[in-house]
């Protein structure tokens, strides 16, 4: 072998070992200044519910008609998202506030989602417009995505035998990138309590909101630090984890927890093969050495 | 074993003397007829109407399944449970062609064939709680999840599960009495047990580390960035108490077929593999206190979920290490098989609370299996205890093929 041909090979050589770790670094995140966002003012949310009226007829949800969403009894147990409902608004009541708060609940659109580490097949992305869509395509089922998401978003179609899918909020991405509208909530909120723009500019507002009314909110915008980041913000009038908000979630993007374990899988492919042919050919020799000790014995008996 | 030569000797049919077991299909199909194989009816005749419902009307009429409990029992008992109890294979195959502990080469192979079985069915159960179990194959052919410790787990029990198939050809070959081709399945043994470990390690551990995706929601008692750690040692205490567990029933059912000087040794065999569990099962004890130092969670013990934790750890780890200990103190071939029952308990139990009781600990509402979801892992448990009885009747698996002396 002459010296290039050899330097060469080295060079495949490595490229292919350290190419490996890069699994484990291979990243979810897409940065952009631009993408879109949406801010939940809950100081102003009356409870209507129309955006859930709009979200289902906006996904083509079952759905039923606007004055029956006026119903106030639904608030007496706090709802979850649902394979039919990608929005739900909860009632809460806090210390000191003289009026209930009442809640939206959705896809927090996370800048790093739990949800893409997740999934074995790549169903999610992080779009650089901001929304985390799923792909029922390429889905197999396995609902580790429902298990890794920490707002316990995702739901899915348990009564749906030959295509179940995971259901939840697309910030409706193409509403608004092909057709150039609102989201549907944000269109529809008569209290103006949902503002749709970049995420940059919603941070913006969200802080001058509460530098200009400090008795108004407090301060803490959900989702600006809230495990990495999401696209979906929330300013509210009391403290968070009074209205069924996880604030012990950390700043920690969640992909970020299992980084350390996939960068060691590499080192484990590459030493473990040492240790267990060291292990075999140690054993060998042994044998090879009592063998002709025996040998030798007879010799000399 | 004079019996079974004279059987291979016959020529009658090979249909006859490799499915019915030498016998003409009336008096086969007559043999059947047995009480044990009576309750197998049965599991079946709940068991597979139960399947038609899943694969027709989905998982929602079976499972007690929710959209904040996506995960059950079949995840939690089948998947995580049989993964665990199933790491005897690459246990005992690296024991005996790595590190030469010969006296435990007739037990190598019913501990590769439970392996093989155990992720065989553990992939049945899998298909069970799959939304759509027909796309099972795209991970590896079709479309790559790359940041997922699921993707690892999926590539790596496809490997394995090759890995273990050819690691028993030359029972099948024997059987077929194909010589040339034991010839190379043999050459291959080395090498397949080396890389059948690398992958059990990494993938035993991924099946834990599938939940450091869950920080917000497994009780920090269970949650533990070592918690890769934990379910691959505590694999290796599994696998070994299953083989202790598995070879006495073998032992108890398949006993005519055991050589002499086999069931002998039989029980030096179980003090042997005893002692390694008791070391694993001890170096597992320590490990889970680590990981509470680590977290800083000692004030978590006074809590309701601290009186789990701490049964999981004093009666199902340090109770069965105590045993184990006293078994081989005593040197008491019963004693170990009665630690390694209570130590399989344990293990199920870690999975279980991982999966299902420690999870989703600040919900109030908690998930209780569907009583379909029991039957169907029952169903898959049987079948899996079928096929295994099946193989053994017919391959050279507990005994050695008197025409192959198997010994390399």
């Amino acid at each position: 072998m002459d010296r290039n041909s050899f330097l060469k090979t080295l060079g495949v050589a490595g490229a292919a070992l350290t190419s490996l770790p890069s699994l484990g670094k291979a990243r979810t995140r897409v940065i952009s200044p631009d993408w879109m966002g949406m801010l939940t003012d809950l100081s102003l949310c009356v409870g209507c519910r129309r955006c859930e009226w709009a979200c289902n007829d906006a996904n083509g949800l079952p759905n039923e008609s606007l004055s029956s969403f006026e119903d106030q009894s639904v608030f007496d147990e706090t709802r979850r998202t649902e394979a039919y409902k990608f929005t739900v608004v909860n009632r809460f009541e806090a210390d000191g506030y003289p009026k209930p708060v009442y809640v939206k609940k959705q896809c927090m659109h996370c800048i790093e989602p739990a949800c893409a580490s997740a999934c074995l097949v790549k169903a999610f992305r992080k779009t650089s417009a901001g929304p985390v869509l799923y792909n029922e395509d390429v889905c197999i089922g396995c609902r580790y995505c429902m298990i890794a998401c920490p707002f316990h978003v995702p739901a899915y179609e348990y009564s749906d035998a030959f295509a179940p899918a995971v259901k939840k909020c697309t910030m409706c991405f193409e509403r608004f990138t092909e057709q150039g509208e609102k989201p549907a909530c944000a269109s529809i909120c008569p209290q103006e309590a949902i503002t749709f723009g970049k995420r940059s500019e919603l941070l913006q507002l969200a802080r001058e909101k509460i530098r200009s009314h400090p008795d108004r909110y407090v301060d803490h915008i959900y989702g600006e630090h809230e495990v990495g980041g999401s696209n979906w913000l929330y300013i509210s009038p009391v403290p968070f984890e009074q209205l069924g908000f996880r604030t012990d979630l950390g700043e920690t993007p969640y992909p970020e927890m299992t980084r350390g374990f996939l960068s060691a899988v590499p080192l484990v492919l590459v030493i473990w093969p040492m240790l267990l042919m060291g292990a075999y050919s140690f054993k060998q020799r042994k044998q090879k050495a009592e063998h002709s000790c025996t040998i030798d014995e007879e010799e000399v008996s | 074993m004079t019996t079974w030569t004279g059987k291979l000797d016959s020529r009658d049919s090979w249909v006859r003397e490799k499915l019915f077991l030498g016998m003409p299909f009336r008096e086969y199909v007559r043999s059947l007829m047995t009480p044990s194989n009576f309750v197998v009816l049965v599991i079946f005749c709940i068991g597979l109407p139960i399947a038609v419902i899943r694969f027709t009307q989905g998982l929602e009429p079976v499972t007690n399944l929710t959209d904040d409990y996506p995960w059950g029992l079949w995840i939690g008992f089948d998947v995580l449970c049989g993964v665990a109890l199933a790491a005897g294979g690459y246990c005992l195959a690296s024991a005996v062609h790595l590190f030469g502990l010969k006296q435990y080469y007739p037990i190598v192979r019913p501990a590769v064939l439970t392996g093989f079985l155990g992720y065989f069915f553990v992939v049945v159960g899998l298909c069970f709680d799959l939304g759509r179990p027909w796309r099972l194959p795209y991970p590896i052919v079709y479309s790559f999840g790359v940041t997922s410790v699921m993707f690892l787990v999926g590539w790596h029990v496809f490997l394995y599960l090759t890995v273990q198939f050819l690691e028993f050809c030359p029972a099948i070959f024997e059987w077929l009495g194909w010589k040339k081709v034991l010839h190379w399945a043999n050459k291959l043994t080395i090498g397949a047990t080396v890389f059948g470990v690398i992958l059990s390690t990494l993938h035993q551990s991924a099946l834990g580390a599938m939940f450091l995706l869950a920080p917000g929601k497994l009780h920090p008692l269970w949650y533990s960035a070592f918690i890769p750690v934990f379910f691959f040692i505590s694999s290796i205490v599994a696998g070994l108490s299953m083989v202790i567990f598995e070879s006495t029933l073998s032992h108890r059912i398949f006993g005519h077929q055991v050589s002499h000087e086999h069931h002998a040794n039989f029980d030096r065999l179980t003090i042997g593999l005893g002692r390694a569990a008791a070391i694993a099962l001890f170096t597992y004890f320590c490990l889970k206190w680590i990981g509470v130092a680590h977290g800083n969670h000692w004030d978590l013990l006074g809590t309701t979920y601290g009186e789990l934790f701490l049964m999981e750890m004093l009666g199902f780890i340090l109770l069965p290490l105590l045993v184990y200990v006293w078994g081989i103190k005593t040197a008491s071939a019963r004693i170990i098989r009665l630690a390694a029952v209570w130590t399989i308990l344990g293990i199920i139990f870690n999975r279980l609370n991982v999966s299902i009781f420690a999870f989703n600990w600040q919900l109030t509402d908690r998930y209780i299996p569907h009583w379909m979801e029991f039957a169907v892992s029952i169903t898959i448990v049987t079948v899996g205890l079928m096929t295994f009885r099946w193989i053994v009747n017919r391959m050279p698996v507990l005994y050695e093929h008197p025409h192959f002396s198997a010994t390399e």
